[in-house]
């Protein structure tokens, strides 16, 4: 602080508690609309306090009872659908991405620096712009509406492959030297020498690409045609295509409160590493 | 900067190599060849006839009035999107930099929306709007604003721009933190001896200095905006009304997969390629500048 300016401190704490409460007044809206019945959010407006159908309407949802027109399947299987993809996007992604990085900077062999560019390159095609070819790619591997279909297309990741890149680089020579003149192989460095050294950067990784894998949105709603393949954020984009006024509001609101729980518990626990991995992996 | 110290084998590193490489061919180099190839064929839709037609498809692109009218959305969905975004954010990040107490649990509590699908931030929006049933469109209505974003584009386009923000004000949040603790106080106190007052001290030295930081998250919010906001779009308007907030990417999804024009999709697909890569020259650009700096 520089100065004491009470007037000043007094407005910060105003502009930040205002920020604050818009910030979570959608978050409070679904967690109210969540605790009412259908009937009480469709009498416009609807009460602002919470009602008492807390456990009815989250039954439904996981069960899949409710949600009249649309998606019926039940919400306890999406969001295993989204929690499979999520772990298998971000362990699949953090694993290759250290492998590749080992081999480029720990081995000589011909075409090193094209395969880099090459996995470097791929930052300028994101699924948007390649939607219609990947979809028949993966259509002819017979990839549609399977856990393969959802993931592989989205592990490889030139973000993790720089980073880790970046990170072995500033690894100290001597541990190399050291580890093989105790007779070490590579594969015996790689695992007891640089994956305990990259610890925290594998955690950072870790929330910012298992948030990535649950918020997937296009790609899943490519290649899932059926109910029990749906990932939890496309099954409440299908309950809402009914209409207006036939929608079921509470069940709807109910799910969207499951499928923010998973992620933001992630951001608000691991929140030290999800910071270091947004800065890290922008860089 | 190169390892001196290597290890050696002829085909270890391939087989090390050898997923992310099959992936990437793959799932990005072989589809991408394909959206290229596409793009000067056309085919009908039944995929019966495939004819070699050179620009044709670009050329119909350039004289589509929709797809033009789609740049146009495009341009003033990412731009509302950036300054919006980046305006509130750069406010609440000099504020929460100021206080002491409770810094913490203002950061923890502001944060948090970076971790809501864009999807979910898309149907909680539309639920508040929701022209029936919508909390704030309910209060709009009595302050005498007849809200109804199923009819009026411009609603449409302001309910897409909110919940856009909403999402990335984390974001952006964090970044301006980071960039305004890195400042030298003393900077600041030398200012505040020489009489400069909070307003001024920030226009004349935090705002400068923070400029690398206005810069980059400038260009990575006008990607999220341009890529990462197919999700808010299609959850709470489906690009309506009419084609009022349908952006780029969600034409190319739409025009390929509804409307299955596949070499017009294709040939968006291109045009949005090189979008991507001047965007990330942009970006790379900055950031060697900023290793300088």
């Amino acid at each position: 602080m520089v100065e004491r300016r009470p007037l000043l401190n007094a407005l910060s704490h105003v502009v930040l508690i205002l920020g604050v409460l818009i910030v979570a007044f959608p978050l409070y809206l679904t967690f109210v609309a969540s605790t009412q019945t259908s009937q009480a959010i469709m009498q416009a407006p609807m009460s602002l306090l919470p009602g008492d159908q807390l456990i009815e309407n989250y039954s439904a949802a996981l069960m899949g009872k409710g949600a009249g027109a649309g998606a019926k399947a039940p919400v306890a299987r999406m969001m295993t659908v989204s929690l499979i993809s999520a772990l298998i996007i971000s362990l699949g992604k953090i694993l290759i991405s250290l492998l590749s990085a080992f081999a480029i900077v720990y081995f000589r062999f011909p075409y090193r620096m094209f395969v880099f560019w090459s996995i470097f390159i791929t930052l300028m095609l994101p699924v948007e712009v390649r939607i219609g070819p990947t979809y028949k790619v993966v259509a002819d591997f017979g990839m549609l509406d399977s856990y393969a279909g959802l993931t592989i297309p989205l592990i490889a990741s030139a973000t993790a492959t720089f980073l880790f890149r970046q990170f072995f680089l500033t690894v100290p020579e001597e541990l190399v030297e050291a580890a093989r003149i105790d007779g070490a192989g590579p594969m015996r460095f790689f695992k007891d020498v640089l994956l305990p050294l990259s610890a925290t950067s594998i955690a950072a990784l870790f929330v910012i690409q298992f948030i990535y894998g649950w918020n997937q949105y296009l790609w899943p709603l490519l290649v899932t045609t059926n109910e029990n393949m749906y990932p939890v954020v496309i099954g409440i984009k299908r309950m809402i295509s009914g209409g207006d006024s036939e929608m079921q509001w509470n069940i709807v609101m109910a799910t969207a409160m499951l499928a923010m729980i998973p992620p933001a518990l992630v951001v608000i626990l691991m929140q030290k590493w999800f910071v270091k991995g947004l800065v890290d992996t922008e860089k | 900067m190169e390892k001196r110290v290597v290890f050696r084998s002829r085909w270890l590193p391939w087989v090390l190599i050898a997923p992310q490489v099959f992936i990437i061919v793959a799932f990005f180099f072989w589809p991408a060849a394909q959206a290229l190839l596409q793009s000067v064929q056309q085919s009908d839709a039944f995929g019966t006839s495939v004819e070699w037609v050179g620009l044709e498809n670009f050329i119909n692109l350039w004289n589509d009035e929709t797809y033009l009218a789609s740049f146009y959305t495009t341009a003033i969905f990412s731009v509302s999107v950036a300054v919006a975004g980046i305006s509130l954010s750069l406010m609440l990040a000099v504020f929460a930099d100021r206080v002491v107490k409770g810094a913490l649990i203002y950061k923890t509590l502001l944060i948090w929306p970076y971790a809501v699908a864009p999807a979910v931030a898309g149907v909680l929006w539309l639920f508040m709007f929701a022209p029936s049933v919508g909390v704030v469109s309910y209060g709009l209505r009595a302050m005498g604003v007849d809200w109804n974003h199923l009819l009026n584009g411009t609603h449409a386009m302001t309910l897409v721009v909110m919940a856009a923000v909403w999402k990335q004000i984390s974001y952006n949040f964090l970044f301006f933190l980071a960039g305004l603790q890195s400042i030298p106080k003393s900077l600041i106190e030398a200012a505040a001896i020489d009489g400069a007052r909070p307003w001024r001290r920030f226009w004349t030295i935090v705002f400068p200095l923070l400029s690398p930081t206005t810069f980059f998250l400038l260009v990575i919010n006008i990607v999220y905006a341009f890529f990462d906001t197919f999700a808010i779009i299609d959850a709470a308007t489906q690009g309506g009304p009419g084609k009022d907030t349908a952006i780029l990417v969600y034409k190319v999804y739409y025009d390929g997969f509804k409307a299955m024009d596949l070499g017009g999709s294709a040939a968006q697909s291109v045009v949005l390629m090189v979008i991507v890569v001047v965007l990330t020259v942009v970006q790379f650009r900055f950031v060697e500048k900023k290793v300088n700096y």
